[in-house]
């Protein structure tokens, strides 16, 4: 699944990662992992409407084992990405505060409920964003058995 | 509680019975600010959230966390968007005019318990 999110489109906010939160239960991935996922594609998409230049991406993959999410925009880039990763920490602007957003928990949020979690920014070209929810090995399956 | 017993201890208003009848209201935590919502990951299919925010946002962060019951404080109005948006997942939607500290506190005499927040690797760990 992909997504365009535009910058500033706070109407439709969220609407993509409630897709994809139902999408994943609907193909059968359990109401955990699925709730992790839609968690950490919200705080992804919200950060793309809340604070990128022109918007960006929202690509989710299934594996049998895990959801890949990557979220991807072209600017303006984190300048200090230990300091955005501190709860509470944020640079909302009022609008969006005014909202409800700019808990500072949006990173920090993408990284609790992800297994793998990769962040790469660079100022004037952008950021890019991975996160792998493991799914629970179905009971009698030994994942590390497996190829 | 039920939804009608839970309006009648907040004065509260029904605007949406959602799609589950039997739907009890058991758990559930407050907050103003959607990260702060989904920062707690409940696993308890019972929670219900209390909160001042009336957007759009708010009822897809409830579809997320798969949230019993929206309860909108302050006496705020909801936005015929939203109350169509709840309608549409069968999400339960009620309003007070109380503020959020009575109708949490309210809640809580009434044996409302708080929501049980799991850490990311409390919720990992679960099949």
């Amino acid at each position: 699944m992909r997504f365009h999110v535009r910058a500033g489109d706070i109407e439709h906010g969220g609407s993509a990662s409630a897709k994809i939160k139902n999408e994943l239960t609907t193909i059968g991935v359990d109401e955990m992992t699925a709730r992790r996922a839609g968690i950490v594609a919200f705080e992804g998409e919200m950060n793309l409407i809340v604070y990128s230049a022109d918007g960006g991406t929202l690509s989710v993959e299934v594996e049998p084992g895990a959801i890949l999410i990557e979220v991807r925009d072209t600017g303006p880039g984190i300048e200090d990405i230990d300091l955005a990763m501190t709860p509470g920490y944020s640079t909302a602007p009022e609008w969006a505060t005014d909202l409800g957003f700019g808990a500072g928990m949006g990173l920090v949020n993408m990284q609790a409920n992800s297994d793998g979690f990769e962040i790469e920014s660079r100022l004037g070209e952008g950021t890019t964003i991975r996160c792998r929810v493991d799914r629970p090995a179905p009971a009698g399956v030994d994942r590390q058995g497996g190829p | 509680m039920t939804l009608e017993d839970l309006a009648k201890a907040i004065e509260g208003a029904i605007l949406v019975h959602g799609n589950r009848p039997d739907t009890q209201v058991e758990r559930a935590f407050a907050a103003d600010l959607l990260s702060d919502v989904l920062s707690l990951a409940c696993n308890d299919e019972r929670t219900t959230l209390v909160t001042g925010m009336v957007n759009p946002q708010v009822m897809r962060v409830a579809e997320i966390l798969s949230i019993a019951a929206v309860i909108i404080v302050r006496g705020k109005v909801p936005p015929q968007s939203m109350v169509e948006y709840a309608e549409d997942l069968g999400i339960p939607l009620l309003t007070t005019r109380k503020t959020l500290f009575e109708t949490c506190g309210l809640m809580f005499a009434s044996g409302v318990a708080p929501c049980r927040a799991m850490s990311a690797s409390e919720s990992r760990s679960r099949p």
